[in-house]
């Protein structure tokens, strides 16, 4: 259990960190040590209380019990600010970055020390040169991809020397190519003596960097390992707490004619810094799934809104939902033609944070059972929620709660059950299992593929390839609001998905010079 | 030192129930320090302000009279501010349903469809008014807030232009106001001798209608869910165009039938003022009775107090008429923060030497 | 000298608190919240400049209770937003409700008082040049103050390390917090120095402008200061544009009344508040909506736990 380890005292050790919100202890008597150079996983489901053992590790929480030892002596790190001045750094899962700065300026808000734009310029050379960051100080952030984002979260911990630098899920926003260029430079920090936190729940990578890792369940360690001696299989059960099964295919799905056309679908960009799609072409027959792969914001979320019409195309026949063109319609008549719709955001877009279940329902149902000539009928409505919520098993903390009160999990359930239980004939969801614990992303999946077998078309956009290899039956990527060609799962691998992700698959040269 | 502001995770609906009188209790303190630093009795004051109204029967008509335009117009911003849409002009539509009201009631000369038209046309009025800061938003983007306040400004002055121009009396001895309205065109009252006229049943049936609205149809649920979520509301199919210009038509439209009402049946006639700032005052107590109907009823009950009581005051005390603005001001800052309060902890962290 | 000096002149003396109120308004919005109190608490500026000039008979005092007024009510509005994170829009609005009642309890008293004018500020030689002597050389302390103001916040925005914090925390509170910038103490000052600025704009109008009180003689001046910040899109060198175009505007309207072309006077009265309004749909016309918004105005900043 204990990582006794030949070079002496460890750089950090936390002892006994408990967080408690309410009812519920978010962790729980937690003890982990690190070592200077070490790079030390931090495994665990979404929930188990990664997130706010970190944040307790970089002072934006105070725990509720527990000590944090740097270098034997015990210290209070009531803020990020002091956090930083001994030493640690931290690359957020959502950055923290803006927008609207230039590349430098956000480097040099985020240093403790005196600045100037010229030494934060030229201070961004080294390091760049030194790790392979290469990045442009004059840019806007908005017109950056997450690879270069990242790196400026990273470049911003490394020009302050860090001692420990905290990732949380740094590679969730990159292609897999792109994410091999990060273990390459978190290698480099290693042997020079920086020691790395790395949360992540995917264990490959996880295999790949980390000689310890730590697991967490439910707040508490379960689990102090060296993930390279144990089969990835292990962990996830370690994590998980029990098997995960694996999504039953059933039959094969039989595709039985089109139920969404899309053709020459163009759409300029919406918001000040989104993305415009150019040329979409894509069918979804009846009775199968098309995945659709890309990295984030590379027009998605565009694509999710031209499809379910919250917006609308020039031209009407840029989309063809069973048989009828409807380019020009809104979403609520999409709805009425046997459409159904999943956004990415759960809280917000797909329900309200602070409306109850049943008042959710109403959302993608106004137009049927639970109103009749504009009154609503309360009573089908929660008939409705509590049948959602036995179909797809959604734990709830009481009968008819708000939806915010519910976790990423069983909400995610919550609104794609709203949707499938309308038996809809064509099916869109964003993100299907984003955030979601492994469990519920099952069910999800299971749901989906057993939609497709009864005869119904979806289309699943992810940025997930593993989920997409598991249950797409057909594929495309999506970069920079182009869509590639569709094609058959086991014709894609891993790799040629990723150079579409980086756009840089146009030919076959192309492919072969990489 | 330094603290810290973090959600509840519960909210007691007991704290939710109890926060608009704890927030008049506290306005009601701070009030009656200023009265004590203005060198008068607080105590006294507070007879005059509320006892006196509420043990007077004349006053307690006076009373309905000044909160049927409060009512009104704060239901219509009910539906605004449900949906997250500022529409703080409400004292400029009603203005204008005044205005084009009143223009029927001088061009005609009796006639028993006057009284309905000149109350369809305050209607009509406030709503058109309402919609231009509507259309601005959902045609070009401008922000609502500020072209609604500024288009209360150019009513107020088409307003003092007519009284002062066109409209004058010509036998008013040269002062700015109208003729006074014929029979036909004046509101009829509640009961014979009272002073209470019909605009108070008008508030009345806005608010059972609001509840009804509000509570039970897909339109409310829409408002809601517009001002809640608005990504949602998309979602949904509610078109945010078509939300924004109904809400800024209802809201407008009851602001102008509260002007056709108050100048029809109160005054009798125009004159350069013919509000105490009730499009203002409106937005506190839309929001002293929680954007809810009923609430909005009690609220407005409760402000119009604080009129009648600043004008008993001004004349028995001798204190200025400011000071209802003023407290109205605490108050409204006052029912803001308990809402706030109800929804938000705050602790304060005491930094010593580490734990 | 001519009508035409005379009429530069105004629209100077027209346009100078407009300039101030924005200033301390886009500093306080680039910080991320949004004051509809501007009107509320430039009136009790001018109140409070007033009674305390007539009564100390000393415009500097004057000023100085302008300021402090000014302050303190943007302290009150303060305490609601951050410290209670009430809705920002009616607690502004709020905010000039009580800054308008409150300010005419505290003038009522000096109601027909008058003020001397202030001394202009010749500087020897450069002021005597024509025309452009007087205009650019010849005015009140309070022109120069609020031109250097301009150069300063644009400076501080731009150049000063505090300066790129508070437009970072008026983008991203949630990125802010995360990095362990102070957004709440940042805040909090950058709500008072709003309420500082408003409150020596409203003394400039009791004091210099008018030289007289009278209970709401900020007339929508602080709503139209709001509207320029939206105008000058949230940089201080176009606020010191607008802001004279705007002065001129009322200052033309002013002189056309009294050459009394037949045109009704509220017509003429009413076109700052129709300029306004015109400027805002021009402004969404050429860009689009809310250009240069800070990306986190208005909104209240709770940290998540």
């Amino acid at each position: 259990m204990a990582d006794v380890s030949p070079s002496g005292s460890p750089l950090v050790e936390l002892k006994g960190i408990s967080k408690r919100y309410g009812d519920l202890l978010a962790n729980d008597g937690i003890n982990l040590a690190i070592q200077p150079g070490e790079i030390h996983a931090l495994l665990g489901e979404n929930g188990a209380g990664k997130s706010t053992l970190v944040k307790i590790l970089y002072g934006v929480i105070e725990p509720s019990a527990g000590q944090i030892l740097w270098e034997g002596r015990p210290v209070s790190l009531s803020s990020p600010v002091e956090a930083r001045a001994l030493g640690l750094g931290m690359v957020f899962q959502h950055f923290s970055l803006f927008d609207e700065l230039t590349v430098a300026e956000n480097i040099a808000v985020a240093l403790t020390d005196d600045w100037d734009l010229a030494t934060v310029r030229s201070k961004l050379g080294d390091i760049s040169r030194a790790y392979g960051l290469a990045l442009e100080p004059d840019r806007a952030v908005w017109t950056l991809s997450a690879g270069e984002r990242q790196r400026i979260e990273i470049v911003r911990c490394l020009l302050q020397n860090p001692r420990l630098l905290i990732l949380d899920e740094p590679t969730s926003v990159l292609t897999p190519q792109e994410a091999e260029h990060l273990f390459v430079t978190l290698d480099k920090l290693s042997a020079d003596g920086c020691a790395i936190l790395y949360i992540s729940h995917k264990l490959e990578e996880v295999r790949r960097l980390c000689r310890s890792a730590t697991i967490l369940r439910g707040g508490r360690v379960v689990a102090s390992i060296d993930p390279r001696e144990r089969s990835a299989r292990d962990i996830a059960a370690l994590m998980v707490g029990n098997e995960i099964g694996e999504v039953r295919t059933g039959t094969p799905h039989v595709p039985k004619g089109a139920m969404l056309t899309v053709s020459k679908l163009s759409m300029p960009a919406g918001g000040l810094h989104g993305q415009a799609l150019e040329d979409i072409n894509l069918v979804a027959n009846a009775g199968e799934i098309v995945g659709i792969a890309g990295i984030a914001g590379n027009g998605q979320s565009e694509l999710f809104a031209a499809l379910s019409g919250e917006r609308l195309a020039d031209k009407a026949d840029a989309v063809v939902i069973a048989g009828k063109t409807c380019g020009t319609i809104d979403i609520d008549n999409r709805r009425r033609l046997g459409a159904a719709f999943v956004p990415e955001e759960r809280l917000g877009h797909a329900a309200a944070p602070t409306h109850r279940l049943s008042e959710n329902t109403l959302i993608s149902h106004a137009a049927t059972e639970v109103s009749r000539s504009g009154f609503i009928l309360l009573n089908a409505a929660r008939r409705l929620a509590t049948a959602i919520i036995k179909a797809f098993d959604v734990r709830t903390p009481n009968g008819d709660p708000q939806a915010r009160k519910l976790s990423g999990g069983n909400l995610q359930k919550f609104v794609i059950g709203r949707e499938i239980i309308r038996q809809p004939k064509l099916l869109i969801v964003d993100q299907p299992t984003w955030g979601v614990d492994a469990g519920a992303a099952r069910l999800i999946r299971q749901a989906l593929v057993d939609l497709a077998g009864e005869g119904s078309a979806v289309v699943v956009i992810s940025q997930d390839l593993d989920e997409l290899f598991e249950v797409a039956d057909r594929m495309a990527v999506i970069h920079q609001g182009r869509l590639s060609a569709v094609k058959p799962v086991n014709e894609w691998t891993k790799e040629a998905v990723g150079l579409e992700m980086l756009g840089i698959a146009q030919t076959q040269g192309a492919v072969h010079a990489v | 030192m330094r603290f810290e502001l973090t959600p509840r995770p519960t909210i007691s609906p007991v704290a939710r129930a109890l926060a608009p009188v704890l927030a008049f209790v506290t306005a009601f303190l701070i009030a009656g320090v200023v009265v004590w630093l203005m060198g008068r009795s607080p105590i006294a004051a507070f007879q005059v302000y509320v006892l006196q109204p509420l043990s007077d029967p004349w006053a307690l008509q006076e009373l309905l009279v000044k909160a049927t335009p409060l009512a009104l117009i704060a239901i219509g911003l009910s539906y605004c501010f449900r949906a997250n849409f500022w529409n703080i002009g409400a004292e400029g539509q009603y203005v204008i349903g005044a205005l084009l009201g009143s223009w029927l009631a001088l061009k005609t000369h009796g006639g028993f469809w006057v009284m309905p038209a000149m109350l369809v046309l305050g209607i009509l009025g406030g709503a058109l008014y309402g919609l231009i800061p509507a259309f601005l938003k959902t045609r070009f983007g401008v922000n609502e807030i500020l072209t609604s306040l500024m288009l209360v400004y150019v009513a107020q002055l088409l307003l003092d232009y007519l009284v002062r121009g066109p409209w004058r009396d010509p036998k008013g001895f040269n002062f700015p106001q109208s003729v006074t309205f014929d029979p036909a065109a004046t509101l009829p009252l509640v009961a014979d001798g009272s002073r209470v006229h019909y605009g108070t049943i008008f508030a009345l049936v806005a608010v059972i209608v609001t509840a009804i609205v509000l509570g039970r149809t897909l339109f409310g649920y829409r408002l809601k869910l517009t001002g809640d979520a608005p990504r949602a509301a998309r979602f949904a199919g509610f078109s945010a165009k078509h939300t924004t210009l109904a809400v800024f038509a209802i809201s407008g439209g009851l602001a102008g039938l509260a002007g056709i009402s108050e100048v029809s049946g109160q005054i009798g006639q125009l004159q350069p003022s013919i509000s105490p700032g009730y499009g203002f005052t409106a937005i506190t107590v839309a929001f002293l009775g929680r954007l809810n109907p009923i609430g909005i009823l009690v609220a407005s009950l409760v402000v119009a107090l604080t009129f009648i009581g600043g004008e008993s005051a001004q004349i028995l005390l001798k204190l200025p008429l400011d000071l209802t603005q003023a407290f109205q001001g605490i108050l409204l800052l006052c029912v803001l923060s308990a809402d706030a309060l109800v929804s938000h902890r705050i602790r304060f962290i005491t930094r010593g030497g580490g734990k | 000298m001519s009508t035409f000096e005379a009429i530069l002149l105004t629209i100077v003396t027209a346009s100078t608190p407009l300039l101030i109120a924005a200033l301390g308004e886009l500093v306080t919005e680039r910080s991320g919240v949004l004051n509809l109190g501007v009107e509320g608490m430039m009136a009790m500026g001018a109140a409070c400049s007033f009674a305390a000039a007539v009564t100390f008979n000393s415009t500097l005092l004057g000023v100085g209770a302008g300021i402090v007024a000014g302050t303190l009510m943007a302290a009150l509005f303060a305490v609601v937003v951050l410290g209670f994170a009430a809705n920002q829009v009616g607690s502004g609005l709020a905010l000039t409700i009580l800054g308008l009642g409150l300010s005419g309890l505290i003038g009522a008293p000096f109601v027909g008082a008058r003020r001397d004018p202030v001394a202009p500020i010749s500087i020897p030689g450069l002021s005597d040049l024509p025309v452009i002597g007087r205009l650019f050389f010849g005015q009140d302390l309070f022109v120069y103050a609020s031109i250097l103001l301009t150069i300063a916040v644009a400076y501080y925005l731009g150049r000063i390390r505090s300066g790129l914090t508070l437009r970072s925390i008026g983008e991203n509170h949630t990125s802010a917090h995360a990095l362990g910038l102070p957004v709440w103490r940042v805040r909090f000052l950058a709500i008072l120095f709003g309420g500082a600025c408003a409150g020596l704009a409203g003394a400039y109008l009791s004091l210099v402008y008018t030289r007289f009180w009278s209970p709401n003689m900020t007339a929508g001046r602080g709503w139209i200061a709001l509207a320029l910040v939206v105008f000058a899109a949230w940089r201080p060198g176009w606020a010191l544009i607008g802001a004279y175009i705007f002065g001129a505007a009322t200052v033309l309207q002013l002189h056309a009344q009294a050459a009394q072309f037949g045109v009704p006077s509220q017509l003429l009265s009413a076109v700052p508040y129709l300029a306004t309004i015109l400027a805002l749909l021009l402004l969404s016309l050429r860009h689009g909506r809310a250009l240069g918004a800070p990306g986190s105005l208005g909104t209240p900043f709770v940290p998540d736990r």
